[in-house]
């Protein structure tokens, strides 16, 4: 009796949690599609095929870095080094364009490895001597952009130095669609596609849920937070190449700051700051509403002036409704358990 | 002259603290006892401190001269002040990255209201409430709310600091047909307090620090927030009100911000919307570096004073030799990683050798159920709880 009875309970809180998820990357996309329709009544260019090739470009190198992000945030940790490993990446890649005149593939190559040592340092250091993940990649922002620094020592690349067929990755498009977006695009549904189906992703979000459990039940929660912070590190080496093809010139400061915009992205996206959950899809997605609306902002001739109040306040929304989530959520389970109980 | 003291106040501290975790942190009973590393860390810091003044000494003929002091007031000060209410927030588990966003919204007020027309005291005060607003809305959303401190305040940062651009935009105030502001005001930024080195905002740090201090470490208010940082349920049971310790907390935060704001807009003589950006990096790891745990319940207002003391003489010996401001940030980085891992490689490697142990199958018995399954020993790895 109680066996029959349980099973339609649990389905149906199961189906409504089920709900309420897809409802946040769904009304991340509403949001979306409302603010890019409003800026449109005011201002008809923005729907214009430039303008949103625009936007894409612009969103896809924060939704980049938010991939690798969220895959650290759900084991309940961060990288703060982002940024900093962006502009090193960057830097490094178009010096060597610069002065060693290296084959563009290379490019790419050279910065996904940078990425990779970062990420590595990185995941050892929080891994395996398990210090706070908040605390080393902090450090590591400092020491990062600090290498970058003693690098550039006061030069820079400008856009002549750098190959035209590795810009073009920047400017040009595909079916109307810019390459840039293409690629990030690519990364976003592979690591959605993984995040879902593998074995050792869903063992992310385990660890991040509960890591006491997740140790009992036997996952090498070393080896997965370590992982997540080399993919973290690997993906902003490749943001560093990218965005040296979009802006075609790099300084000192390439991605300064960047750390915190991401982190907003991500969390704006529905990853939970604590771990356990949230998707890469929601995080991209988040990057791209961020975006979409300083740029609604521009076109709709409010003062950029007005751009980081409106992002923050959005945030604060964004967390707020978050919890708020969860709350409802776990009201629905405590009254299935409940109808259960009484049964 | 301080290494007496801070030793001092350290062991007076450390049998209160250890006192305290007996008391309030059962599930911290396999550990050392809190006092000994405590007492440790700050005495290292002492060290650290001593050799980069001898550092300094040597390297650079100017390092010596009193000027110095007060340059380093000038360009710590503002951001030392900060490091105090970030102290008690983090003590308590929490964190507060909106700091540097409030002291530049609380310069823009004051700009702002000053090219408004009015006079400075008003604009003071009203920058000094707008700190404090913004930090209850900070303790309302986590305290009261519930909500994740560091995404709160990542939330915060930017509408500050995007508040603070609405105010002024591209403006710097005093703008041309502005008047300058008081003169004694802009003075604190080129003149000491008279008869010694100190710049204003390194005696008003000095002040506050003793202020902290007492608070932390004499006090039951700073037994509750050491008893929030270890154990928060703990706390909330023993009858510590939790939510409200909290809440005032950031509102501390927001004010103090709000304050060397001012101060920062009265050294500098002229505000912009920007000033502080991305300072706040830079007061959390001041603050880490000071031994301040970042999961809450362990640090001393000693040794955050030792770190603003280390820090800002690096800071003015590399200036002085001419190493660059990247150099910096790369000795910066490299210091707060050794105060990380350096007292978890104990752990580090008990841990190696446990599993070397482990795998060893003729030593069973005793040690190999201990050893079975090893908690990991950081399950609050994340800032907050």
């Amino acid at each position: 009796m109680t066996a029959v009875s349980e099973r339609p309970a649990e389905a149906a809180s199961n189906e409504r949690i089920l709900t309420l998820l897809r409802a946040r990357e769904a009304g991340i996309a509403l949001l979306i599609v409302i603010v890019i329709a409003i800026t449109a009544i005011k201002n008809s260019h923005f729907l214009d095929a430039n303008s949103l090739q625009q936007l894409l470009s612009g969103a896809a190198l924060i939704a980049l870095l938010g991939v690798g992000e969220t895959l650290v945030i759900i084991t309940r940790n961060v990288d703060l080094s982002v940024g900093s490993v962006l502009g090193l990446s960057a830097y490094i890649v178009g010096d060597l364009f610069k002065y060693h005149h290296i084959p563009v593939w290379s490019g790419f190559v050279v910065a996904i490895g940078i990425g990779a040592v970062c990420g590595v340092v990185n995941g050892f250091v929080v891994a395996v001597m398990r210090v706070p993940s908040l605390v080393v990649t902090l450090g590591m922002l400092y020491v990062i952009r600090g290498i970058d620094g003693v690098i550039v020592s006061g030069d820079r690349i400008d856009p002549y130095s750098i190959p035209k067929a590795f810009t073009a990755v920047g400017y040009r498009n595909l079916f109307g669609i810019p390459w840039l977006a293409i690629i990030v695009a690519v990364v976003v549904v592979v690591a959605g596609y993984a995040m879902r189906s593998f074995r050792s992703s869903r063992e992310l979000y385990a660890i991040g849920s509960n890591p006491d459990a997740a140790a009992l039940a036997g996952i090498p929660i070393e080896r997965r937070v370590f992982s997540a912070f080399v993919i973290s590190g690997t993906l902003a080496g490749l943001a560093g190449a990218l965005f040296l093809a979009l802006h075609t010139q790099i300084d000192n400061s390439g991605g300064l700051g960047y750390e915190l915009t991401v982190v907003a992205a991500v969390v704006v996206g529905g990853v939970a700051i604590f771990g356990g959950s949230g998707t890469v899809v929601g995080a991209a997605l988040g990057a791209v509403l961020l975006n979409t609306i300083n740029q609604a902002l521009v076109a709709s001739r409010v003062s950029a002036f007005w751009n980081q109040a409106i992002a923050g306040a959005l945030l604060l929304a964004a967390i707020a409704f978050d919890r708020w989530l969860s709350l409802r959520v776990t009201r629905t389970l405590k009254s299935a358990e409940g109808a259960h109980r009484d049964l | 002259m301080t290494s007496d003291v801070v030793l001092h106040k350290n062991n007076d501290k450390g049998k209160r603290e250890a006192r305290n975790s007996a008391g309030a942190n059962p599930a911290g009973a396999g550990r050392p006892p809190l006092w000994r590393s405590a007492l440790r860390w700050e005495s290292g810091l002492v060290l650290v401190l001593i050799a980069v003044l001898g550092y300094g000494s040597a390297k650079s003929s100017t390092f010596t001269d009193p000027s110095t002091v007060f340059y380093l007031g000038i360009n710590t000060g503002y951001i030392a002040i900060m490091a105090l209410p970030m102290t008690f927030v983090i003590m308590t588990g929490e964190i507060d990255l909106s700091v540097a966003s409030m002291l530049g919204l609380s310069g823009a007020t004051v700009g702002y209201l000053w090219h408004h027309g009015w006079s400075i005291w008003p604009a003071f005060a009203a920058a000094l409430l707008v700190g404090l607003v913004g930090g209850a809305l900070n303790g309302f959303l986590v305290a009261r709310v519930g909500l994740p401190s560091i995404a709160v305040t990542i939330g915060t940062l930017t509408l500050f600091r995007g508040l603070a651009e609405i105010m002024l935009g591209a403006l710097i105030v005093p703008a041309p047909g502005d008047a300058q502001f008081p003169d004694w005001l802009q003075n604190i930024g080129a003149e000491s307090i008279p008869g010694t080195q100190l710049s204003w905002s390194l005696a008003i740090f000095i002040v506050l620090a003793v202020v902290f201090g007492v608070v932390l470490h004499g006090s039951r208010l700073g037994r509750s927030m050491v008893a929030i940082g270890l154990q928060p349920e703990a706390a909330e049971f023993a009858g510590v009100r939790v939510k409200r310790i909290k809440f005032w907390l950031f509102v501390l935060s927001g004010g103090l911000s709000a304050f060397a704001g001012i101060l920062l807009a009265m050294q500098n003589a002229s505000v912009s919307y920007g000033a502080g950006t991305g300072l706040e990096l830079n007061v959390v790891a001041i603050v880490l570096f000071g031994g301040v745990s970042i999961f809450g319940g362990r640090g001393t207002i000693p040794g955050v004073v030792l770190s603003v003391a280390i820090f800002g003489s690096l800071q003015m010996a590399l200036t002085q030799i001419n190493v660059s401001a990247e150099k910096q940030n790369i000795v910066t980085g490299v210091l707060l990683l050794i105060s990380v891992i350096v007292p978890n490689l104990g752990e580090v490697s008990a841990r190696l050798r446990s599993r070397l142990r482990r795998a060893q199958p003729a030593l069973s018995g005793s040690t190999a159920p201990s050893d079975a399954a090893p908690p990991p020993p950081n399950p609050r790895r994340k800032a907050t709880s």
